[in-house]
């Protein structure tokens, strides 16, 4: 029978999986808040350990970031809610909270898992609505918002604001406009024309000021620096319509337009908050990745026991020591100090499944501990993390201006310029025609014409596409990254660590005695496993855990091997005389093959087996290479290994350049060589070693996966070490060229055909408001095809 | 038709009314979180506090 609460599968007879399960249950049950079960469209998340300490929370310094005082003794904060699964999720803890004494008001904002609570300091603590929330089963924790939430939250509320606003006004001067259509001549009296002329008026002030304010803005900023962006011609469309009936309005006579003004307004602020949205779905990946830091660490006081106080993890430093326990995330890079432990890197590559990490191995912060509780020795904290340091580059990838989104803008100043001479030529033309009509005619060129669609073409497109390779693991820490890895020709690739996985891996396992192949694994393994050098990491690794055999008396002998006891039999693994004074037989000889490293295994009676360590290729790099050739991209292997190492590698991918043994000067000298030619390069290293040769690339890629994050300087990081992803990096970044240049060509036919009609009149200035915005979304639309 | 001299003036001021409503309503957060609200409607809870839940499923 599955768990009552969680819907994992729970021992036979039990309603619930495990005692957590119960008390979580039981609890809801106790607030009356049962209807949860009935409401909830996905099971519930396994609750959260019991019992952790919290009062590091109710530390005045350390609330000092995200609680607000906002009058007598109330309080507010922002908690971000994790294991919400579905609305009903909300519901529970939104009423929880408000059972809870001395909380004021809770409300949870599903979408973006946050809560925002308000309670009395004097009747409840931070700690204690905490506590409240875990006793349903959620965690949470405090949310301090990163800078480019804080403005994306108010630029979204803004722009909802002068929506509603334009919409508003648009429906009511409607209402005084129409019936001015309907009427025939003489129908109304000039005394309630009037009326409704200033009716409209009036309600039409607040949306050009309030609602158009962006515009206007915007437009007069680029007057003030003497360029034409594309608010200029959406201003002056607007203020030149609101001036003009105004002044009929005023005077008495004329045409009147506030419907067309309200109405063009309302549709381009529709078009931008559309807009607003699919970009802030496309900054959900950097989002996702500050969910990921936990708040609090629980720090080991003294070097023996397990006393722990909480503190925030902001304020760990270099050398603490921290216990996490099973389940909990870890909270800054550090060394595992013990003991051995599982842990999940998923933030990093995606890949769930727990690695086994050593005593001394590095873990990064984000990571979750899937094993027992472990002991981890901080290395860095706060904003040095590797996870900080993801998040600045996605942030500065965000903000700064792409060199393809500038070409355009220039682009769209000439246009610009081009369409005011047209509107104005317009004007001029009809005048002499029909004056009545000539305004209108100039103001339908001004707004029916599309530089939005030119301007956004790019920037909507790169946004997009921006999240969906972050989707891929792939980070996009310079803007210019996209537009440089479309357009590359050549790929140069590092050897180590970027082909190859970088560490040895027991390659080949050759039997030399009765022992069969697994066995062989086992025993080697059984030698290999209490030490924590590569090579026999690397041994350990290869068999799986239940076939590893016993074994006791290890002895290490450093330089020569390891010797131990399995069952009766003394066994001896390493150099090949350490291994062979054992038994005094001859060493056989194996293929000569200088890219692996040979080590034996032996025991009194003679030889057990050759096992060869080498630094193998990734699994998806022979897939990889191929997608990537198939493109009719030119690819080269640079390496400072040996050169029949570096063949090998080369001919196993077919690659067909190779370069060995090549220091990093040769490799910037190499990558310079290319680019003389005329080539664009693209070069995939580590990030470190080659920094000279991935500084000349037009754009350099790392491999993220394990290197110091902090230190890597290249325009993109390939997270998850995964060269598909990288492949699939490359084709995203194809698309998205192809994306914007269909943009841009629907841009440039669009406004050759609407442009001669509005100057032949015969688009009004409504129906021109209403085409101009359709445009706009049209080319939103298509940059959003990116993200499948 | 005198009355159309109070009545356009008014809605005027009517639709001022509604937008300040509408700001309120923005500014309160009332368009934050989309998805609650449906919940909160099936599962109103006027249920007096400390009456046992019903059991699942029933």
């Amino acid at each position: 029978m599955d768990c009552r609460h969680c819907g994992l599968p729970s021992p036979v007879g039990a309603v619930f999986c495990c005692p957590g399960c119960e008390a979580v249950s039981s609890a809801i049950g106790a607030l009356g808040l049962g209807d949860y079960y009935r409401l909830r469209t996905a099971p519930a998340p396994a609750p959260p350990a019991r019992g952790e300490e919290l009062s590091g929370f109710d530390d005045p310094a350390f609330q000092a970031s995200f609680v607000r005082a906002i009058g007598e003794g109330v309080s507010e904060a922002q908690l971000l809610i994790e294991g919400m699964r579905c609305a009903a999720c909300g519901w529970l803890v939104e009423h929880a909270l408000a059972r809870t004494p001395g909380v004021e008001s809770a409300t949870v904002t599903f979408g973006s898992r946050k809560v925002r609570i308000r309670w009395s300091a004097a009747s409840t603590r931070l700690s204690a609505i905490l506590e409240a929330i875990r006793a349903v089963g959620y965690v949470a924790w405090p949310y301090e918002p990163g800078r480019v939430a804080l403005v994306e939250e108010r630029e979204r509320r803004s722009a909802l604001r002068r929506l509603w606003i334009a919409g508003l006004g648009m429906m009511q001067v409607m209402m005084y406009a129409v019936p001015a259509y309907l009427a025939d001549a003489g129908e109304m009296t000039p005394d309630i024309e009037q009326l409704m002329r200033w009716s409209g008026l009036v309600l039409t002030v607040p949306v050009v000021a309030y609602s158009a304010a962006p515009f206007l803005r915007g437009a007069w900023r680029d007057l003030r620096l003497a360029r034409l962006g594309m608010d200029v011609p959406v201003a002056l469309g607007i203020a030149v319509a609101f001036v003009a009936s105004a002044y009929a309005t005023a005077a008495g006579s004329g045409a009147v337009y506030f419907d067309s003004i309200t109405m063009f307004v309302f549709l381009l602020l529709g078009g931008r908050y559309l807009e607003l949205l699919a970009r802030s779905r496309a900054g959900r990946a950097l989002q996702h990745l500050a969910r990921l830091e936990p708040r609090t660490a629980q720090r080991l006081l003294d070097a023996q026991g397990h006393a722990t106080e909480a503190v925030p993890a902001a304020r760990l430093a270099p050398g603490d020591r921290v216990l996490v326990r099973s389940g909990e995330t870890l909270p800054a890079d550090g060394e595992l100090e013990g003991p051995e432990a599982l842990v999940s890197q998923a933030w990093l590559s995606g890949e769930s499944r727990p690695l086994a990490r050593c005593p001394g191995d590095p873990l990064l912060g984000g990571s979750i501990n899937a094993g027992r509780a472990l002991v981890l020795r901080v290395t860095r904290a706060g904003t040095e993390t590797s996870l900080a340091a993801i998040q600045r580059m996605m942030e500065r990838a965000i903000e700064e201006r792409a060199p393809w989104v500038a070409a355009a803008q220039r682009a769209s100043g000439a246009f610009v310029a081009g369409v005011i001479a047209a509107a104005f030529l317009a004007g001029i033309l009809w005048w002499p025609v029909d004056p009545d009509r000539a305004l209108w005619i100039a103001v339908s060129v001004l707004v029916v014409t599309c530089p939005c669609a030119l301007a956004l073409a790019t920037p909507a497109a790169l946004t997009v596409a921006t999240g969906a390779l972050a989707q891929r693991n792939f980070v996009v820490a310079r803007a210019g990254a996209i537009e440089r890895l479309a357009t590359a020709t050549d790929f140069v690739f590092d050897k180590t660590g970027t082909l190859t996985e970088g560490e040895p891996r027991l390659v080949a396992v050759t039997p030399l005695g009765r022992d069969d192949e697994p066995r062989c694994r086992a025993l080697a393994a059984a030698l290999a496993r209490p030490s924590s050098h590569p090579l026999d990491r690397a041994i350990a690794r290869a068999a799986p855990d239940a076939a590893i055999a016993g074994a006791r008396d290890h002895a290490s002998v450093p330089g020569d091997g390891v010797e131990a006891w399995v069952g009766d039999r003394r066994l001896r693994m390493g150099r090949a005389g350490f291994v062979a004074a054992l038994h005094q037989h001859p060493v056989p000889t194996l293929e000569a093959d200088d890219s692996v490293t040979t080590v034996w295994l032996g025991d009194p009676t003679g030889w057990i087996a050759a096992l060869r360590l080498g630094d193998a290729l990734r699994s998806d790099a022979h897939a990889a290479v191929a997608v990537l050739r198939a493109r009719g991209i030119a690819l080269h292997l640079l390496t400072g290994d040996a050169d029949s190492i570096a063949q090998r590698v080369a001919r196993s991918l077919g690659i067909a350049h190779v370069e060995a043994q090549a220091s990093p000067a040769r490799k910037l000298a190499y990558v310079r060589e290319l680019q003389s030619r005329g080539a664009r390069v693209a070069m995939v290293g580590d990030g470190i070693n080659d920094a000279p040769g991935m500084g000349q690339a037009d754009v350099s890629i790392a491999m993220g996966g394990g290197a110091d994050l902090a230190q890597v300087r290249a325009d993109a990081v390939l997270l998850s070490n995964s060269l598909a992803d990288l492949a699939a990096a490359a084709q995203i970044a194809r698309r998205t060229r192809a994306v914007i240049r269909q943009n841009l060509a629907w841009a440039l036919a669009y406004n050759a055909i609407v442009i001669p009609l509005a100057f032949a009149g015969a688009v009004t200035p409504l129906l021109a408001g209403v085409a101009m915005s359709a445009s706009s979304l049209l080319v939103v639309a298509n940059a959003l095809r990116l993200r499948r | 038709m005198d009355i159309l001299y109070l009545l356009v003036p008014l809605s005027v001021v009517l639709a001022f009314i509604i937008g300040a409503a509408f700001w309120i309503a923005v500014e309160g957060g009332q368009f934050e979180d989309l998805d609650s609200p449906a919940i909160a409607v099936v599962a109103d809870d006027d249920r007096p506090v400390g009456r046992p839940p019903p059991e699942a499923g029933s």
